[in-house]
C-alpha cells in the first residue's frame, strides 16, 4: 500500500488558513498540504502521500546510510569485476547487471 | 482470536455491457474485436489486424483506414481534436507504409456547443491537413441531443498510395529482428492527464501528436528491410508490441534502461503510480527490423525532427512466444502485460 | 530523481544480493507485509535474485483487497443515488462488490470521480453546495492522517454536503493474528516503511518482545527491500530477534506526530471485518461520533448492510502468506484481472495482480492441479 513519493519543498504559502507547498518531483510540481510537517523548509525533500507530506526526509540519515551501502558497491565491483565481464559479454545490459 | 475463515470476494462479473475498458485499446478491446467484430466481419485483409487495410487495386495498392477521435478534454497542450483526428489518421496509414492522400471527417456535435469552439477544431484540423499534404475530400456532420455527446465527437477515414515492394504487417517480425522506437514515451497521456487534473509542470508536458509520414519515409528511403511498424496510442508501447509478439508468434525482449522517457513524464508516473509503457503516445513510432541494417535505419531517423530520440530498445526473440518481456535494470527479467482497461492513478 | 534513482542502483543492488547470498545457510521463511513491495519485488524480479532458500511470502497489506465486500456495496449504493457525487482513489473502482462495482455504476451513469487526494473531495463539495459529496475513505495508517484531515478541515470549513464513507484497516493487529495462527511459516517480517512513516515503529518493537520474531521496517525500492532483507537473515543466522529500521530516511520511532494527532481527534479504533480474513478485533477505524454529520454511513442509512461471501478463490490464504497465487487453481484461468474472482487480483498492488502482471509467463510451464 502506500505509494508515496520524494520530492523537494521548492516554496510554502498559507492559502485559507492551510500550510500549503510547492513540492517538485522529477520536473513537476505539485501543491502539497504541509500540515503533517510544520519543521520542513524551503529545501528540504518532503515524502508526498495522497496530496499531504507525511515526512520530512532525514538527508544526514540517507547520507549515512547511502555512503555505506556505496561502500559495499564498489568493493563488490573491485572485486567481482572479472567475472561479471566474462559472464556477461553479450548481456546489453553490460556488467552492470545484477546477477545470482 | 478471531476464527480465519476462508471466503473469497466475488463471483465473476458477467459481461453483459460494455465497459470504458473495451475502447482503451488493452486486452478487453482485443477481446471484442476477436469474439465479437472478427467472427462476423471474417476476412482475410480484417484478419491481418493491422492499423490499415492495404487493398490490390489493379497494379496499385491502397491503405484504407478508420478512426474515431473522442478525447477529453477537447483541447490540450500540444494540440487538440482536430489536429489529433488528422495526426491519427495519417499515422494509421503511415504505418502501412503508405502515403496519405485524402481524408474524410464526420462530426457528431452535442447541441449547444459553442460555435466557436467547432470553428477553432476545424481551423486546427484544416492546418493540420495542409501541413500533411493531404485534402479533406468528404464529410459528414449530426447534431445530437444535448447530454448523448461528449461536445464534439470526430470520426475519419483515410486513403493513401503504398509504393511498390513496400510491405509491412505486424506478423512479420522475426527472431533476431532489432525493437527500434522513435523517441520519448508517455507525453501524450500525461498532457492530458494533467489538464484534466491540473498538474502543474515547470516545463509543461505538451502532447506529441504529429503526423509521421514523413519519418517513415525516411525510413523507407534508408532501408526496405523493416518488417512493421506500429504507432503505440492507447494502451501505449505495451499494447503495440503484444499485438505484434501475438500476430507474429514471437517474444520480444526489451531493456528498460533503454527506454526514453521525458523527466516531467517520469516524474508524473511516480507520482501517480503509473507505468509509463501504458501510457498513450500520438507521435511516435515503434519498428521491427532486420537487425542488420538496425544502426543505419536510427541514424536516418534522427536526422528527422519527430526522430531525434530514436533508439533501439529491444530485440524479438524465438522462445516466450506471445509474450513481451523487460529486462529490468538489476538484470531480471517481468512481462510487459497488456492492461485489462484503462491504467488507473492509485494511492497503493 | 533523487532518494528514488539511487535506490534503484543495480551496483549496490547486486552488493546487497552477494551479501544476503553469503549469509545464508539456513532456509528461511520472510514476509513482506506491504502491497507496494510485493509490487516492487515482482517487479524487480527480487525474489529470483536472492537465494532460494529465503522464501518470500506475501502479506495482507493490500487496503484495497482486504476493504470487506459490504463496505463495497455501500459505496455502490451511495454511488447510484443521482444526488450524490462519489468520490474514490482510484485502486477502488474496480474491485468487485456483490453484483456490482463503482466502475459500472459511473457506466451507468453515476457521478464517480477519481481523486489522488482527499482535499480534492472537499474542494468538490465546496463547489457543489447543492450535491452530497461522498468521499471513500479507505486505507491503511499511511492514509488515515490525510482522510482525518478532510473531515476535519470540512468541518472548519462548516461543510454541509460533505462525509466520508471509512473503511480503514490497522497493520499490527493482523500480525498479531498471524503470528498467533498456528499454521504461521513465517519468521521475519517487512515492516511497511509507509506506514510506519506516520506511525512509526514502537508497534513493532511490542510484537517482537511479545512473539521473539525479527521485525526490520523497510522502504519501497529496490535496495531498500534487499537492505531489509540481508538485516532480517542477518537476524535470524544470528539467533537475534529485534525490530530495526532500514528505512531511517523516513521513519521514526515515535513516527509522525502531528499526523497521529488528527487520526486521534478524529477517528476511533474498532472491530473491522477484512475480506479474506474475517473480523480482527480492534484493527480498523471509524469516525468518531462528534464527527456524524460526515459520516456517510449514518446520512445514507448504510450501516447495517451485510454481505455474504461466496468460497471459492483462496485470498484468505494467500493473504496470510500461507499460498502463492499461483498455488490457486483459478490463478489466470479462471481468475484474471479482466475477471477477477478476488480483491487480490484486482487491485494494483494484490499479490495475485502483480503475479500475474510479472510472472504470468513462467507459471505457464507448471501443471497447476
Amino acid at each position: 500500500m502506500c505509494l508515496a513519493v520524494p520530492g523537494k519543498l521548492l516554496e510554502t504559502q498559507v492559502i485559507s488558513d492551510n500550510r500549503l507547498g510547492v513540492v517538485e518531483f522529477g520536473g513537476i510540481k505539485r501543491s502539497v498540504f504541509l500540515d503533517f510537517v510544520p519543521e520542513a523548509q524551503v529545501g528540504d525533500y518532503v515524502l508526498v502521500h495522497v496530496g499531504f507530506a507525511i515526512s520530512r526526509i532525514d538527508e544526514q540519515e540517507a547520507q549515512r546510510t547511502y555512503e555505506l551501502l556505496e561502500r559495499i558497491g564498489m568493493l563488490e565491483t573491485a572485486e567481482a569485476s572479472l567475472d561479471a565481464d566474462e559472464a556477461y559479454a553479450d548481456s546489453p545490459g553490460g556488467s552492470d547487471a545484477v546477477h545470482r | 482470536m478471531s476464527t480465519l475463515t476462508l471466503s473469497c470476494p466475488t463471483p465473476a462479473i458477467a459481461r453483459d455491457h460494455v465497459s470504458l475498458g473495451h475502447g482503451s485499446g488493452g486486452k478487453l478491446s482485443a477481446e471484442l474485436m476477436r469474439d465479437l467484430f472478427l467472427p462476423v466481419f471474417r476476412n482475410p485483409t480484417l484478419e491481418r489486424m493491422d492499423d490499415q487495410a492495404v487493398l490490390q487495386f489493379g497494379k496499385s495498392r491502397v491503405a484504407f483506414t478508420t478512426d474515431s477521435f473522442v478525447v477529453k478534454p477537447l483541447f490540450f497542450p500540444g494540440g487538440d481534436i482536430g489536429s489529433l483526428a488528422v495526426h491519427g489518421t495519417v499515422n494509421d496509414l503511415a504505418m502501412g507504409g503508405a502515403k496519405p492522400l485524402f481524408l474524410s471527417v464526420a462530426f457528431i456535435i452535442e447541441e449547444g456547443f459553442p460555435m466557436y469552439a467547432l470553428q477553432r477544431i476545424v481551423d486546427s484540423l484544416g492546418r493540420a491537413a495542409a501541413a500533411c499534404g493531404v485534402q479533406i475530400v468528404t464529410g459528414d456532420t449530426k447534431v445530437v441531443d444535448k447530454g448523448s455527446g461528449d461536445g464534439v465527437f470526430i470520426n475519419t477515414t483515410g486513403l493513401g498510395v503504398v509504393a511498390e515492394g513496400v510491405s509491412l504487417s505486424a506478423s512479420g517480425a522475426r527472431p533476431g529482428d532489432a525493437v527500434i522506437l522513435s523517441g520519448c514515451i508517455g507525453d501524450h497521456g500525461i498532457a492530458i492527464l494533467a489538464e484534466r487534473e491540473g498538474l502543474e509542470f515547470e516545463s509543461p508536458v505538451e502532447s506529441d501528436s504529429a503526423p509521421l509520414h514523413g519519418l517513415v519515409a525516411d525510413m523507407l528511403a534508408a532501408t526496405r528491410a523493416i518488417r512493421c511498424m506500429r504507432d503505440p496510442t492507447r494502451g501505449g508501447v505495451s499494447s503495440s508490441l503484444n499485438e505484434i509478439a501475438a500476430q507474429s508468434g514471437v517474444g520480444i525482449l526489451i531493456e528498460e534502461q533503454a527506454l526514453p522517457i521525458r523527466d516531467e513524464v517520469r516524474g508524473a508516473c511516480e507520482m501517480l503510480g503509473l507505468d509509463p509503457l501504458y501510457v498513450a503516445n500520438e507521435g511516435k513510432l515503434l519498428a521491427i527490423v532486420d537487425p542488420a541494417v538496425a544502426d543505419r535505419l536510427v541514424e536516418a531517423m534522427r536526422k528527422n525532427p519527430l526522430g531525434r530520440e530514436a533508439r533501439r530498445i529491444g530485440t524479438v526473440t524465438e522462445s516466450d512466444a506471445g509474450w513481451v518481456r523487460m529486462r529490468t535494470p538489476l538484470g531480471t527479467t517481468r512481462i510487459v502485460d497488456m492492461l485489462a482497461g484503462d491504467q488507473l492513478p492509485r494511492i497503493c | 530523481m533523487r532518494y528514488i534513482d539511487e535506490y534503484r542502483d543495480p551496483k549496490i543492488a547486486q552488493a546487497l544480493v552477494d551479501q544476503i547470498h553469503a549469509r545464508v545457510t539456513k532456509p528461511w521463511v520472510l514476509m513482506e507485509i506491504c502491497g507496494g513491495q510485493t509490487h516492487t519485488l515482482m517487479r524487480y524480479g527480487i525474489d529470483e535474485l536472492i537465494p532460494s532458500q529465503v522464501e518470500l511470502v506475501h502479506g495482507p497489506g493490500c487496503p484495497v483487497c482486504v476493504t470487506p465486500i459490504e463496505v463495497v456495496d455501500k459505496a455502490v449504493e451511495i454511488a447510484s443515488r443521482p444526488d450524490v457525487i462519489f468520490v474514490s482513489y482510484g485502486d477502488m473502482l474496480r474491485v468487485p462488490g456483490t453484483k456490482s462495482d463503482l466502475f459500472r455504476v459511473k457506466a451507468n451513469g453515476g457521478d464517480v470521480r477519481i481523486a489522488y487526494s482527499p482535499m480534492e473531495a472537499v474542494k468538490i463539495a465546496q463547489k457543489n453546495p447543492a450535491r452530497q459529496v461522498v468521499f471513500f475513505g479507505i486505507g491503511f495508517e499511511t492514509t488515515a492522517p490525510a482522510n482525518a484531515m478532510a473531515v476535519y478541515k470540512a468541518r472548519s470549513l462548516g461543510l454541509t454536503n460533505f462525509s466520508e464513507l471509512v473503511s480503514h484497516v490497522l497493520v499490527p493487529p493482523a500480525i498479531r493474528l498471524l503470528l498467533n495462527s498456528p499454521e504461521n511459516r513465517v519468521q521475519g517480517f517487512i515492516a511497511p516503511g509507509h506506514v510506519c512513516t506516520v506511525m512509526g515503529f514502537w508497534e513493532y518493537k511490542a510484537l517482537v518482545d511479545e512473539f521473539h520474531v525479527p521485525i526490520v521496517v523497510g522502504g519501497f525500492e529496490p535496495v531498500d527491500l534487499l537492505e531489509a532483507i540481508l538485516m532480517l537473515v542477518a537476524q535470524l543466522e544470528e539467533g537475534r530477534a529485534e525490530v530495526e529500521n532500514q528505512y531511517a530516511r523516513s521513519v521514526s520511532y515515535q513516527g509522525n506526530e502531528p499526523a497521529q494527532r488528527v487520526v486521534e481527534q478524529v477517528f476511533e479504533v474498532a472491530d473491522r471485518k477484512w475480506r479474506g480474513i474475517g473480523t480482527i478485533p480492534m484493527s480498523g477505524l471509524r469516525l468518531r461520533p462528534e464527527f456524524a454529520a460526515y459520516d456517510a454511513e449514518k446520512i445514507f442509512g448504510v450501516g447495517e448492510m451485510e454481505a455474504a461471501e461466496p468460497p471459492e478463490c483462496i485470498s484468505a490464504q494467500v493473504l496470510q502468506g500461507l499460498k502463492k497465487p499461483v498455488d490457486c487453481p483459478a490463478f489466470a484461468t479462471r481468475c484474471t484481472p479482466e475477471n477477477p474472482l478476488g480483491a487480490p487480483m484486482v487491485s494494483a498492488e494484490g499479490a495475485c495482480a502483480a503475479y500475474y502482471q510479472y510472472r504470468r509467463h513462467a507459471t505457464s510451464l507448471v501443471c497447476i492441479a
